[in-house]
């Protein structure tokens, strides 16, 4: 990249430069005496080209839309179309959440995302022992494919992506969205969405788990081989590094880890003997946007060149849109205070550049009071305009991959990339992501610890926590969901048993007893037994008979 | 009062997963020279009451980020009250709304941690609540 003469003159004038600051730093000590990112990568107070010495474009960065994609996975990027705006939401009941879609929508929302409540997200109806004081409340809760109706009533699934945090079940609401689409009279083919269906980092970091490994995997091939045939725009897992980040990891560690758990989807997809190039395509990603700007930007980019290298090298995928990192990006749930949270508006805004500058394909920003409370309609509407005014007011979107090219970035892409392949090649001879939960695990906890003593020794500083406070009330305004959700879905259970076929569920739950215990494809079980309005709860129970029940490990 | 180091047990009741402050809280109580049992995700009120019986501790941690806290923080003191351990403290953590606080105190939950909380707070408070206990009831702990 730069000729050979040049950078020796360049070497001997960087040299006098660093002498005439480590001359001038002894007189006056910088702000910090260590400048670090929290994945240990030291930070210089200059990058030059001496930095990227040998630095190959086509090799690292080649162009947008092309292989490695270091630079975007579009030709044009945000010129083409902006990125999916996206906002998270679900609280109490299919209705109360429908309410708040449309709502969204009318705001100029692009897609939808639907955030379920945890007895949802483990299989239990909102009728069971454990649902007790969790119905409604970190999402909508959804019993039976009536809720489903219920919850995109009026809004035509033809017209709409919508994208369902939901792991552990994500087949039978998968099944449950196909169902409601073909009673609005669209078919499959027409649907366009994502379903998270990562467990593997259920297992390592957010816990809403149900079954062990094996049949968990086997679901999750099972989604991929169906809907390469029958739902092809569905990006069948949304391999998720957000929730990894959020537990404390290192931006380097949340590429590492969510790369090993895409590694070991593919490989089981290829075991299960599926080809490489049907599923691949529609695999697609999730991370997390923290606070350090540039390591965060580094991080997207080096994520993209990584996935293309490992699914052209390692599983020889030839379809280049294997070879593309698509992803989701959320803004850092974990950066957000308690204290002063009009602040996380701007915390969010940064984040959200970060974001849009390592080209994501969708995304959703934190509203200002949710370390306090699920999002009131004022602070999810601020949060989505954040995001309005990085895509259509200031000009980041002009042009692909605007920081390439900077000595920082592209030296801290490349370095993050190391530390990752470092972590994969250390994961896979542990044996693959399945085997290496509990040292996923430690390795974010002890992170998680490190940043948390940093914050309280005053060497990381969190404005409004332990720098700039203020005696300050609690903003009003918050919102709380109604206790009495419970009853009602419970009345609402209690409704449906009365009304349906109950021998036909108790048939169709037969049928998939018997096919769970094979090796059949369970998609078009789940499909009957969802149109038959069993519920969510009966079909799990059915698995968890036949498929047993996940004990975690405790690390600590 | 003993001199052996106090037992307190961390405990993620109901269905929530997110144990990042219960195991960064479990571990800064750790490297105070306390000895902590964590419990883990998903755990009943009743599993809870359980192993705080059976670990012997002197205080439990509950952590809850999803919102089930009002009924499951009381029902994990109900529990101990029940089983004749209404003298362990209990403690709670998580995204708690303010007007919360006073509820749950009604219940009997000792105090509430909520997030930015620092570490050395929780520690301050543990050792001076069990100091407090002790003065008063040495005959319980010998």
């Amino acid at each position: 990249m730069f000729e050979r003469e040049k950078m020796a003159e360049l070497q001997k004038q960087y040299r006098a430069y660093e002498d005439e600051l480590a001359a001038q730093v002894k007189k006056r000590p910088e702000v910090k005496e260590k400048f670090e990112l929290d994945s240990g990568i030291p930070v210089k107070a200059l990058y030059t080209p001496l930095d990227l010495e040998g630095f190959d474009y086509q090799e690292k960065l080649g162009f947008p839309g092309h292989y490695p994609f270091t630079r975007g996975v579009q030709l044009n990027m945000y010129r083409g179309r902006l990125w999916t705006m996206r906002q998270y939401a679900g609280y109490g009941t299919a209705e109360e959440t429908n309410r708040r879609f449309r709502y969204l929508l009318e705001q100029g929302q692009t897609g939808l995302s639907v955030a379920f409540d945890l007895p949802t997200q483990i299989g239990y109806d909102s009728d069971h022992p454990l649902a007790q004081g969790e119905v409604g409340k970190v999402g909508v809760a959804i019993d039976s494919l009536e809720d489903m109706e219920t919850l995109f009533e009026g809004i035509p699934l033809d017209k709409v992506s919508t994208s369902m945090t939901i792991n552990a079940p994500a087949a039978i609401l998968l099944a449950m969205y196909i169902a409601v689409a073909e009673k609005q009279g669209v078919p499959p083919e027409k649907l366009n969405g994502t379903i998270q269906n990562d467990i593997l980092k259920e297992y390592v970091a957010r816990g809403t788990y149900i079954f062990p490994p094996a049949p968990s995997m086997r679901l999750i091939t099972d989604i991929f081989a169906y809907c390469s045939k029958h739902v092809p725009n569905w990006n069948t897992i949304s391999i998720s590094g957000y929730h990894i980040r959020e537990a404390g990891s290192t931006a380097v560690q949340e590429v590492a880890f969510t790369l090993a758990n895409g590694i070991a989807y593919v490989q089981a997809a290829i075991d299960a003997g599926l080809n490489v190039d049907d599923f691949a395509p529609r695999l697609s990603f999730f991370f997390n946007a923290h606070l350090n700007f540039f390591e965060e930007i580094a991080k997207f980019r080096a994520a993209r060149r990584l996935w293309a290298r490992i699914m052209r090298e390692r599983f020889g995928a030839k379809n280049p849109r294997s070879w593309m990192l698509r992803f989701h990006t959320q803004t850092a749930g974990c950066s957000l205070t308690a204290q002063q949270p009009l602040v996380n508006i701007i915390r969010t805004a940064f984040e959200a550049l970060a974001a849009v500058l390592g080209g994501t394909q969708s995304l959703h920003t934190n509203s200002y009071d949710e370390a306090l409370a699920l999002p009131s309609e004022q602070s999810v509407l601020i949060a989505l305009r954040t995001q309005q005014v990085i895509g259509y007011e200031i000009g980041v979107t002009d042009t692909v991959d605007p920081l390439g090219g900077s000595y920082y970035v592209e030296k801290l892409t490349d370095e993050i990339e190391e530390k990752a392949l470092a972590y994969i090649k250390k994961i896979d001879e542990l044996g693959g992501a399945p085997e290496a939960i509990e040292f996923m695990q430690k390795e974010i906890q002890e992170s998680a610890y490190r940043y948390q003593m940093e914050v309280e020794s005053g060497k990381k500083v969190v404005i409004g926590v332990n720098r700039y406070q203020i005696k300050e009330e609690r903003p009003k305004g918050l919102l709380k969901v109604d206790p009495a959700v419970r009853e009602r879905q419970v009345a609402k259970l209690r409704d449906l048993k009365a009304r349906r076929d109950n021998s036909k569920v108790e048939r169709v739950l037969g049928e998939l007893r018997k096919a769970a215990a094979t090796r059949e494809n369970l998609m078009p079980y789940f499909l009957e037994a969802v149109k038959a309005y069993a519920t969510l709860g009966e079909i799990c129970n059915v698995l968890r008979d036949v498929f047993g029940e996940y004990r975690q490990q405790v690390v600590l | 009062m003993s001199e052996r180091p106090i037992r307190v047990l961390i405990a993620k009741p109901g269905l929530d997963g997110h144990d990042r402050g219960a195991k960064v809280v479990a571990q800064a109580l750790r490297d105070a020279g306390m000895e902590v049992i964590y419990t883990g995700l998903r755990q009943t009120p009743e599993q809870i009451v359980e192993a705080a019986i059976q670990e012997d501790v002197q205080v439990v941690g509950l952590s809850c980020l999803s919102g089930a806290h009002m009924y499951l923080f009381p029902a994990v003191v109900e529990g101990l009250r029940a089983r004749g351990a209404g003298d362990i403290i209990v403690l709670g953590g998580g995204i708690i709304p303010d007007e919360d606080i006073p509820l749950l105190k009604e219940a009997g939950v000792v105090e509430i941690f909520g997030p930015g909380t620092p570490t050395a707070e929780i520690i301050r408070f543990i050792r001076e609540e069990v100091q407090k206990r002790a003065g008063k009831g040495e005959s319980h702990h010998g």
